[in-house]
């Protein structure tokens, strides 16, 4: 490897590429023909550069950075192009070359922290065993430099905690862990496939800022893989769109996002809900991407596109530069280029003065004004925001007229403790997680009432515990007035049961896989006798199919046979069976893409306006929350500190948490900026801070709430479980402001 | 319409299968299905491995000789009045003194070998299958019960397991035999030991089932289907045998036809031991257990030609569950 470093020194040090992939073609050879996952894509990123990949699941982005790393799966090949690093041809390198320049020169990040790093060995040891194979250095120097590497990547404490093992780091930390090992022998390349998916808002923004001051200070290239564009946004300096293996668009990221070309990118722009706007519809783009064994000739995007012109079903199209931009597009070849669509781009693309640019391009094709244009009625935001403040004082004034839903006190502990025997003989405690400690809220018939919080926050055990899937230690539910605790009779529960239905999170694992779509969508009919006679039930079977968008014809088929978002379909359609009034979603679209979630929130939204549902809706995902609920509940840890409506907790959010959350989602007009993340993690449930759970994290904190468990705080319509809020010594909401959150534009 | 989406696409080629399938009526279906199969992964892989296939070969024509023995068989064993001592003790036919009426040679009674082992597989193979059925039934059963309702049943069941592994299962046999011995009255023995013999097996095999249902009934009952069943208002048992049992089936057939050789073996150990079935009804066991006394007099075909069928049949119904594991397994595929 010393041979090798001067020649690749050198043919660097020039602004030549770090990374240049043409052409390039992956396949997968089955019985059934040849896959193509990857087909004929070019692109190249230079010295510093992040270039952001984003697309919906199976697009062909993680295989790309596998290819060029070199790691792509048996039976999948490289079927053409070639790939360029620092000069240099590096996919016919053999598996001996390869293995060096890995690690060594391109480093790679996985999505989950929790299995790239070995468990049977120390941070220490599994640092200095990457650093000594790539540098040549001794055992004390590498500890030396891997414990520098800790530090770099901000994990307190290095000298100590680097003898540690993987599983006494949290998730946050893991990832860190796993970034200094891709750091740990100066790679000019970085490839890093969802390195913050699998971890929550919060440490996401710590992450992201993490990898762009790193790469920044080592003068390191990134590929970013992601499908989400926020974190584009933040982090990219160029972006490309992959659709059906195939880059639609690739351009620097202000213009890509805020001058979408692609019909794709368009759409996918409009499809993706805003935290700091009320939106009535979002765009969706019908239907989602096609497999790989059934990829249309032409424009793969064809089928779905809503500007497609008889040559796109025909002929595929190539890459072609507009402005600064390439897109794959007929729409912009030769004669077809349409004046609207280059107008945009060119004023997204000028560069002369990029605040000017931006605030042009906001003013011509504000992602949200788009979609507000394309939704049918524009009159109705206006009813809703009348509505809300009516909704609001209502709520609040504990008006009991219309209250379909009323938990009180709701508590829910966990015993995790070790078995008897293990406890009398190894001396093991008992310990009890409090998942749900003492919540109150209310819903009020026909309204959207959302939860929303960070994982292991108690949002799901609250719906789990409502629609009777564990019994609560503590509290009151509420239906129509009756405690549901306090029923006895077997069929009157029952039939209250019947009202309530959930949709669960998961398309994959709600649907039992051995049962036919219409055995499926027909179970709650046939368990709670609803329908007589075959003939009836076939009919509201189809009834329920149409509605939720699919056909009659798909009750045949087994739920394998369908995409995410038509399970997730099914599942409505299956909850809708008994005519509920009351309809629990837990987190509905997070396994969905963003093209697909805006189907289904635009299908729920329809719906529930349609049947007059009354909706529990929980979410990790703020501006999904906002898109869809009236008033919104904020929990952490097991306690709900902040109770509003929606527009308020997201323009003006009060708790210290809610506005930590506020702030840590990446927003997409924020291209480029830098951003403090609030620092610290979720303490572990099983031991939480004392006081207010939140203290250790809280700017505003005092000696009270170290000691004190703050009460909730009715003041101008909202609850508010804080000390500071209560003592009225809370600064006001800074996220409203927006000139407050633009610091130091690159 | 109250939604402004459209239907989602779907695959033409599924849409007409589904279509051809609602008009043709069952016979339509019918070849739908098979047609479905033969393109299916599992006929693919099984296609695929000429050991798989050679295996299945042995195993139809073990299964084709034993029960078709009363038509294909050239003697009918069980017919003590066709037996001929002059006939006894000849050797196969290409050794001197064979005869062609008895090609794999006969027995100190006279009895032509082939026949027997044709007769004795029928025997070895039907108590293989019951005892599998038997401890599949109990076992998927209990591992399903234990795995849903959990806590101190589940703890109860799975000791009586781990009691039960502590058993060898020849032992357990013994034991029961011995107990069926003192408890019925003589006259009946012979007619319920096969009875006793298939009881015994299943019982020695049922924890294998019991174990491997109980963790995927663990890991099922927490999916969200499941839940989703839960919410319904579901009562457990529908939820048991509608929901979780058809997913957990895959494993438990694997183990089955694992079970089946280890059954067979396990049978053919008993009635060497002279405890299995009786002497009339003489399965693969019983013959070796006969044979073994001519070995050394230089009659070695009396025990190494039901050997080796018991060899042949054991190592194809395992090689097919090893395969049928392979195939399932969604990660090797």
């Amino acid at each position: 490897m010393n041979t090798r470093a001067p020649v690749l020194e050198s043919a660097g040090s020039a602004k030549a590429p770090v990374l240049q992939v043409e052409n390039l073609r992956v396949e997968f050879p089955t019985r059934r023909g040849t896959l193509v996952a990857v087909d004929d894509i070019s692109f190249r990123i230079d010295p510093g550069e992040v270039l952001g990949v984003v697309g919906e699941s199976g697009a062909g982005k993680s295989l790309t950075g596998a290819a060029i790393i070199g790691l792509l799966e048996p039976p999948g090949r490289i079927a053409g192009g070639r790939i360029l690093f620092a000069g240099e041809r590096i996919d016919t390198l053999g598996r001996q070359e390869m293995r060096r320049l890995r690690g060594r020169h391109i480093a790679m990040i996985f999505q989950d922290p929790l299995t790239s790093l070995n468990p049977l060995y120390t941070i220490a040891h599994q640092l200095i065993e990457t650093i000594r194979t790539h540098l040549d250095m001794s055992e004390r120097a590498a500890r030396k430099h891997a414990i520098e590497l800790l530090f770099e990547v901000g994990i307190p404490d290095a000298g100590k905690r680097v003898d540690e093992y993987p599983h006494q780091f949290s998730g946050g930390m893991r990832q860190r862990v796993v970034i200094a090992l891709a750091l740990a022998a100066h790679p000019r390349l970085i490839i890093a496939d969802e390195p913050t998916t699998a971890l929550d808002v919060s440490i996401q923004a710590q992450i992201i800022t993490l990898l762009k001051r790193l790469c920044v200070e080592h003068g390191t290239s990134v590929m970013l893989i992601t499908h989400d564009m926020g974190v584009i946004a933040e982090t990219a300096d160029r972006v490309a769109v992959m659709y059906a293996g195939r880059i639609a668009e690739i351009g620097a990221v202000q213009q890509v996002i805020l001058g979408a070309m692609h019909p794709y990118t368009h759409g996918l722009m409009g499809s993706i809900p805003m935290i700091d706007r009320d939106m009535d519809h979002l765009v969706q783009i019908d239907g989602a991407m096609p497999r790989l064994t059934e990829i249309p000739p032409g424009c793969a995007f064809s089928p779905r596109c809503k500007e497609a012109m008889p040559t796109c079903f025909s002929e595929r199209p190539d890459l072609a530069r507009v402005g600064d931009a390439k897109v794959a597009c007929w729409l912009f070849e030769g004669d077809e280029k349409t004046g609207r669509r280059s107008e945009e781009a060119n004023a997204a693309g000028k560069g002369s003065d990029p605040d000017a640019a931006r605030l042009e391009a906001e003013a011509n094709s504000d992602i949200a004004d788009r979609a507000k244009e394309r939704a049918s009625a524009g009159a109705s935001d206006i009813d809703r925001k009348t509505d809300e403040i009516e909704g609001r004082t209502a709520t609040m004034a504990d008006g009991t007229d219309d209250i379909l839903v009323q938990v009180s006190d709701l508590a829910r502990d966990f015993d995790i403790s070790p078995p008897l025997l293990n406890r009398i003989f190894e001396g093991g405690k008992r310990s009890v997680v409090q998942a749900v400690d003492r919540v109150d809220f209310s819903i009020r018939s026909g309204r959207t009432f959302s939860l929303v919080g960070e994982s292991g926050c108690g949002k799901s055990t609250v719906a789990r515990l409502i629609v009777g899937l564990y019994t609560p230690s503590g509290g009151r539910i509420e239906f129509e007035g009756r405690d549901l605790a306090r029923i006895d009779g077997r069929g009157e529960i029952e039939g209250i049961r019947k009202r309530m239905q959930m949709i669960f999170q998961d398309p994959y694992a709600s649907l039992n896989p051995r049962w036919r779509v219409e055995d499926i969508i027909a179970e709650p009919i046939r368990a709670g006798n609803l329908l007589q006679g075959r003939k009836a039930i076939d009919a509201r079977i189809a009834e329920l199919l149409v509605q939720v968008g699919l056909s009659p014809l798909d009750g045949r088929k087994f739920p394998h046979e369908f995409s995410g978002g038509q399970r997730q379909r099914i599942s409505i359609a299956r909850a809708l069976a008994s005519r509920p009034e009351f309809l629990i979603c837990d987190e509905p679209t997070s396994a969905l893409d963003v093209s697909v979630q805006a189907q289904i929130l635009n299908l729920m939204k329809s719906l529930q306006k349609e049947l007059g549902l009354t909706c529990l809706f929980i979410s990790h995902d703020l501006a999904v929350v906002r898109h869809i609920s009236d008033e919104v509940g904020v929990m952490y840890l097991g306690r709900l500190v902040e109770w509003s409506d929606a527009a308020t907790i997201f323009d003006a959010p009060m708790h210290p948490y809610t506005r930590m959350l506020r702030d840590a989602i990446p927003d997409l007009k924020m291209t480029g900026q830098d951003r403090i993340p609030v620092a610290g993690e979720v303490p572990s449930p099983l031991n939480p801070p004392s006081g207010c759970h939140f203290h250790p994290r809280c700017p505003h904190v005092e000696e009270r709430c170290r000691r004190e468990i703050p009460q909730s705080t009715r003041r101008d319509g909202r609850l508010v479980a804080c000390h500071a809020f209560e003592e009225g010594r809370l600064p006001p909401s800074k996220s409203s402001i927006p000139d407050d959150s633009i610091r130091n534009p690159e | 319409m109250p939604f402004t989406d459209d239907h989602e696409r779907r695959q033409p080629g599924t849409t007409d299968l589904a279509a051809a399938a609602e008009s043709g009526g069952t016979l339509a279906r019918a070849r739908d299905r098979l047609h479905r199969f033969v393109d299916s992964d599992v006929f693919y892989s099984f296609r695929k491995s000429p050991i798989t296939v050679a295996a299945f070969a042995v195993t139809l024509l073990c299964f084709v000789c034993a029960f078709g023995a009363p038509w294909i068989a050239p003697h009918d064993t069980n017919d003590v009045a066709t037996l001929d001592l002059m006939n006894a003790e000849l050797p196969p036919v290409w050794l001197e003194g064979g005869d062609w009426r008895y090609i794999l040679g006969t027995d100190d009674q006279g009895r032509d070998v082939l026949s027997a082992i044709m007769f004795g597989m029928q025997v070895s193979l039907i108590v293989g299958f019951a005892s599998v059925i038997f401890a599949m039934v109990l076992g998927v059963g209990l591992g399903l019960i234990s795995g849903y309702v959990g806590g101190r049943l589940d703890h109860f069941i799975m000791r009586v397991a781990d009691v039960q592994l502590s058993f060898p299962s020849v032992l357990v046999a013994l034991l029961l035999f011995g107990f069926a011995k003192t408890v019925l009255p003589r006259g009946m023995q012979d007619d319920v030991a096969i009875l006793v013999l298939i009881f015994a097996i299943g019982l020695s095999s049922w924890v294998q089932f019991a174990r491997t249902v109980r963790g995927s009934t663990m890991v099922e009952k927490n999916k969200e289907y499941v839940q989703a069943a839960r919410v319904i208002g579901r009562r457990p048992l529908p939820i048991m045998l509608q929901h979780i049992l058809p997913n957990v089936m895959g494993p438990v057939l694997v183990i089955a036809t694992i079970n089946l050789a280890l059954a067979i073996i396990t049978e053919a150990t008993l009635s060497f031991l002279g405890v299995g079935v009786p002497p009339t009804q003489p399965s693969l066991g019983t013959l070796i257990r006969f044979g073994n006394n001519f070995l050394f007099s230089g009659q070695w075909w009396m025990t190494i030609f039901p050997g080796t069928a018991l060899v042949a049949l054991a190592l194809a119904v395992n090689l097919l569950g090893d395969w049928l594991r392979d195939a399932l397994n969604p990660k090797l595929r």
